[in-house]
């Protein structure tokens, strides 16, 4: 009975404490989640240097609504790049797409970095092989004395 | 002079080179990946008479303009005296696509500066344009017999990109 | 008046830097000792007279002369004194007058530190630096003049709302020093080349140039990135951005440049490597200035572009680097030769560092530039954004923090490999068990955040061993501190980009003033919002309580509306510590009394800058090191060693 009672009481008691936690914006945490992931790696049409995530421009917010309305719907990322894409082109994806005309980008720094530690390896070791630089001559090694007296008493 | 030292320059000079057309073009602009492609379908109340819809689909068999624009856009001012013009010579039908705007506004607008539009249809959430890739108002769809966007003009039409690109497309369009 | 005197000095000083670079150029290839002896005086004409002009335009701001387009356009009689001073710089033409300011302030140091240096050198080097302030005041007379008046003259527009914050004092003016070091670097490499002598005193003649410009352009992108933080409304520190990576090539290659020099240095090797790194940073840090001001490439931090200027832009560093490239064809294969040394040695371990730290240069380049390639191929338009960055970046960079642990242990000419080993056997086992630990403690394991643990304390690890036996023994010299607390630096950096990255918590809510929110395990309360007027706009206050450390605190992020600008500036309230950052941000306000806001914990953010700023004390403290103080000590030592040779 007592026990009741308290349950009772702290029930009330929260009840009247109106001041509660902030509900989050979104309404589905979970949803909201995938959109902020996916609306990262868009880039936003109007403010052209902010992510699709970030930006306050009103085709953002409207962008953002539908994406949102896929995600709940249940459509995979891919779909939802797609829709995106079929309407504003690669141009709105942060992450080029791999294809033929950008296997460059992709590949390029991979193949440089492989391509120069390898160049180097070999430059290396035919270096090894090169001469040392030829000792100094008597006459060039009075010059550089002299030079030096000189650089001395300035 | 050995070769290799010569690598340098000779990477500086491609990316100069290619810095040199950069400066020619807009980074800017989006073009459109719906060219060639089929106009996405909508159906939408009209602007004047909010009980009657319109679809692409009663422009068939006609080369047509779809031109979005709405009454807070300044820049499609711009454009405005051209499109009255367009609409008098009768050259090609021009039906309005009014954005995100609310509908008194937009028909205050109309009635002050001019109605080019064989009428306008009302895309008050851009839903519409979000389908044509809208990212900026105004912008012109240029869509054929078949219901194909042929071009895609960003930003005002101004009477260069009319007279050299837009027009000889419509002739072209309207001999096939 | 004031308007007129600035620009006649600034066409006066075009007249004089046009002299400095060719008369003391010329005297020194024929041995003209009247010519040679112009350099010095002409870089002191040059500096007074740009100084003036620099003075005349900030004098114009202060006085709010709005007969000046560009003082109209930037200012206004309601802006702050300061930021009326640093809006001087805030827009296209000023920044360039700043640009033209410090490379004559460079050139002017070049003239007063090089006593130790043979006059022909001297000449060669500020004759170069001359050229070069040519091009930049020819570039600003013609298509950027800050002086250009209107009549009549009306109230002003505003300076940019996001650049009214003390980061415009401080951002710009370091970067722009960093920059325009790094044209020393270039100086001395082409006044090397030119005079067909590349060798260990051009190296050790350039390294505290360089090493000064360096520690600039790490302070000022830092600055840049902790200002982008608290400015931007959402926390983020580095966006990849065209502007941001071209400040981040410069800084790449002057770290490489940095590296080369000191091999060059100590034992005459990689010569032609080390002159093309130089003539590299500088022609970075000289495409950066036109990426950012030509419109070739969509940024956030872009001036209004103008293809004059573009054009401008390009056809200098067509000349520029033009010039210095087919200069090193020509010259460096003559300079081939230096100390030997084995397959592994710390020479041999410095390359391969400096050819990964080029590489990932080279990969932000490409990046930065994709787009525009494909545009101009008509294939197409393309993003390239932080997602490609990130996933390049990072295993490129991996390798070269690896080294960086063990490098410094390894010996010149021929590395011990098992005594490292031997040395570093307790980094990696901190390292290891650190990546095992702190992960787990910061909320979950990820490949990224044990790589970061384990790479910081694998680098902090070896700096303990490498200090603890110097220590004992007295103080090491600057030089060799200041290596380790740089390197300590990147360290620090790792952890805090590595932390904060993973472990970062944010949620975007509706607020009504009572509700509270929970981020990072800290109870945020919204207390309300006030209006607030300020000196040129109107803000909303918001009011949260926060609960840190056993004491209770006040946050109050504004939204502001600039009396100039439509679009609203968020002023986000945070709250600094040592192990991390809570952030609050503004965002619209919804129906009734409610808001949307964003709260942010972000823990160990603060590293990320800290740790740039010991690499800047680093390169502070290697600068201090007395062997770049030319002294008889030196020269006797020098005289030592030869005869020590002879012997």
């Amino acid at each position: 009975m007592k026990r009741i009672l308290v349950l009772l009481l702290l029930a009330c008691a929260s009840w009247i404490a109106s001041a509660k936690e902030a509900t989050p914006l979104a309404e589905d945490p979970v949803v909201e989640q995938r959109l902020i992931a996916i609306s990262e790696e868009m880039r936003c049409l109007v403010c052209q240097n902010e992510s699709l995530a970030g930006s306050r421009a009103g085709l953002a917010e409207d962008l953002r609504r539908e994406l949102r309305e896929m995600i709940r719907q249940g459509r995979s990322d891919e779909e939802i790049k797609t829709f995106m894409v079929s309407r504003y082109g690669d141009f709105v994806l942060y992450r080029p797409p791999l294809k033929p005309t950008t296997w460059l980008l992709w590949i390029g720094p991979f193949v440089l970095m492989a391509g120069a530690v390898a160049a180097l390896l070999i430059y290396l070791r035919r270096r090894r092989g090169e001469e040392q630089p030829a000792e100094l001559s008597n006459e060039e090694r009075e010059r550089a004395r002299a030079l030096l007296r000189e650089g001395e008493e300035t | 002079m050995k070769l290799r030292f010569l690598l340098p320059l000779a990477l500086f000079g491609v990316i100069v080179a290619f810095l040199a057309v950069g400066l020619t073009r807009d980074p800017r602009e989006v073009p459109s990946p719906l060219i060639d492609k089929p106009a996405p379908v909508f159906d939408l109340p009209q602007l004047a008479a909010a009980d009657q819809r319109f679809t692409p689909e009663s422009m068939k068999g006609r080369v047509w303009m779809l031109n979005v624009w709405a009454s807070w856009c300044t820049a499609c001012r711009e454009e405005h005296p051209l499109l009255m013009e367009l609409s008098k010579s009768k050259v090609i039908p021009l039906i309005g696509l009014n954005y995100k705007d609310q509908r008194p506004d937009a028909l205050k607008t109309l009635a002050r500066s001019g109605n080019p539009y064989q009428l306008s249809v009302h895309d008050l959430d851009g839903r519409v344009g979000i389908n044509y890739g809208v990212y900026g108002v105004p912008e012109t769809f240029l869509i054929d017999k078949n219901g194909v966007i042929r071009h895609k003009q960003i930003g005002p039409i101004t009477a260069e990109s009319w007279s050299q690109t837009i027009l000889p497309l419509i002739e072209k369009l309207n001999q096939s | 008046m004031i308007p007129e005197l600035g620009h006649f000095a600034l066409i006066l000083a075009l007249c004089v830097s046009a002299v400095m670079g060719t008369l003391p150029l010329i005297g020194a290839q024929q041995k003209r000792q009247e010519w040679i002896a112009l350099a010095r005086p002409a870089a002191q004409a040059l500096f007074f007279l740009v100084a003036l002009s620099f003075a005349s335009l900030a004098w114009s701001f202060l006085d709010n002369d709005f007969s000046v387009i560009y003082v109209a356009e930037h200012s206004n009689t309601m802006l702050p004194a300061i930021y009326r001073f640093g809006a001087t710089w805030g827009g296209h033409e000023g920044s360039l007058l700043l640009w033209a300011f410090m490379l004559s302030g460079w050139s002017l140091a070049v003239a007063f530190f090089s006593r130790t240096l043979d006059d022909a050198t001297v000449a060669r080097v500020l004759a170069v630096l001359g050229l070069v302030s040519m091009g930049l005041l020819l570039f600003v007379l013609v298509t950027s003049n800050p002086f250009a008046r209107q009549l009549p003259a009306e109230n002003g527009r505003d300076l940019n709302p996001m650049l009214q914050d003390p980061g415009l004092v401080f951002h710009p003016t370091m970067l722009y020093m960093g920059y325009v070091g790094f044209a020393v670097a270039f100086a001395f490499a082409i006044a090397a080349l030119i005079a067909g002598r590349l060798d260990a005193a051009w190296a050790r003649w350039s390294r505290p140039w360089t090493t000064a410009a360096w520690v600039f352009l790490t302070l000022g992108i830092a600055l840049g990135s902790k200002w982008a933080y608290y400015v931007l409304g959402w926390g983020g520190w580095w966006f990849w951005d065209p502007v941001e990576n071209a400040s981040f090539m410069p800084w790449l290659v002057g770290t490489a440049l940095l590296h080369s020099l000191a091999v060059t240095e100590k034992r005459g090797a990689f010569k032609g490597w080390t002159v093309l790194l130089a003539i590299g940073a500088f022609s970075l840090s000289l495409l950066g200035t036109f990426l950012v001001r030509s419109g070739v490439l969509t940024s956030v931090h872009a001036f209004a572009s103008d293809p004059r200027r573009g054009i401008f832009i390009l056809l200098l560093l067509v000349v520029v680097v033009g010039a210095s490239l087919t200069l090193f064809a020509w010259r460096a294969p003559k300079a081939a030769g230096g100390g030997s040394f084995g397959l592994f040695s710390r020479e041999s371990l410095l390359l391969v560092g400096n050819v990964l730290l080029i590489v990932a240069a080279g990969s932000v380049l490409l990046g930065t530039l994709y787009p525009l390639f494909i545009d101009a191929l008509n294939l197409g338009k393309l993003s390239v954004g932080p997602p490609y960055f990130n996933s390049v970046f990072v295993p490129v960079m991996v390798p070269v923090v690896a080294l960086l642990a063990a490098v410094p242990l390894a010996r010149w000419k021929n590395a011990d490999f098992s005594d490292m080993a031997r040395r570093l056997g307790w980094p990696a086992v901190a390292a290891v068990a650190a990546a095992a630990i702190v992960p787990g403690l910061m909320g979950g394991w990820t490949l990224l955040t044990v790589l970061g643990v384990f790479l910081a304390t694998w680098v902090a690890g070896s700096t303990m061993v490498q200090l603890a036996p110097r220590l004992k023994s007295g103080m090491p010299p600057a030089s060799f501190l200041g290596m380790q607390l740089a390197h300590l630096g990147v360290a620090v950096f790792i952890v805090g980009i590595t932390l904060v990255g993973g472990y970062q918590e944010e949620k975007d809510v509706r607020m009504e003033p009572g509700d509270t929110v929970t981020v990072g395990g800290y109870p945020f309360k919204f207390i309300g919002v006030r209006e607030v007027p300020g000196p040129n706009y109107t803000a909303s206050r918001g009011e949260f309580e926060v609960s840190r450390g056993g004491k209770s605190l006040r946050l109050y992020p504004e939204k502001r509306n600039y009396f100039s600008s439509a679009m609203p500036m968020t002023e986000a309230a945070i709250d600094a510590g040592f192990i991390g950052d809570l952030y609050v941000s503004l965002g619209e306000p919804l129906e009734g009394q409610a808001w949307a806001v964003r709260v942010y914990y972000k823990p160990f953010v603060d590293w990320i800058w800290a740790g740039c700023v010991l690499m800047a004390l680093g390169g502070l403290c290697v600068l201090s090191d007395r062997r770049y103080r030319a002294s008889k000590r030196a020269a006797a030592a020098a005289r030592e060693s030869l005869e020590r040779s002879a012997a």
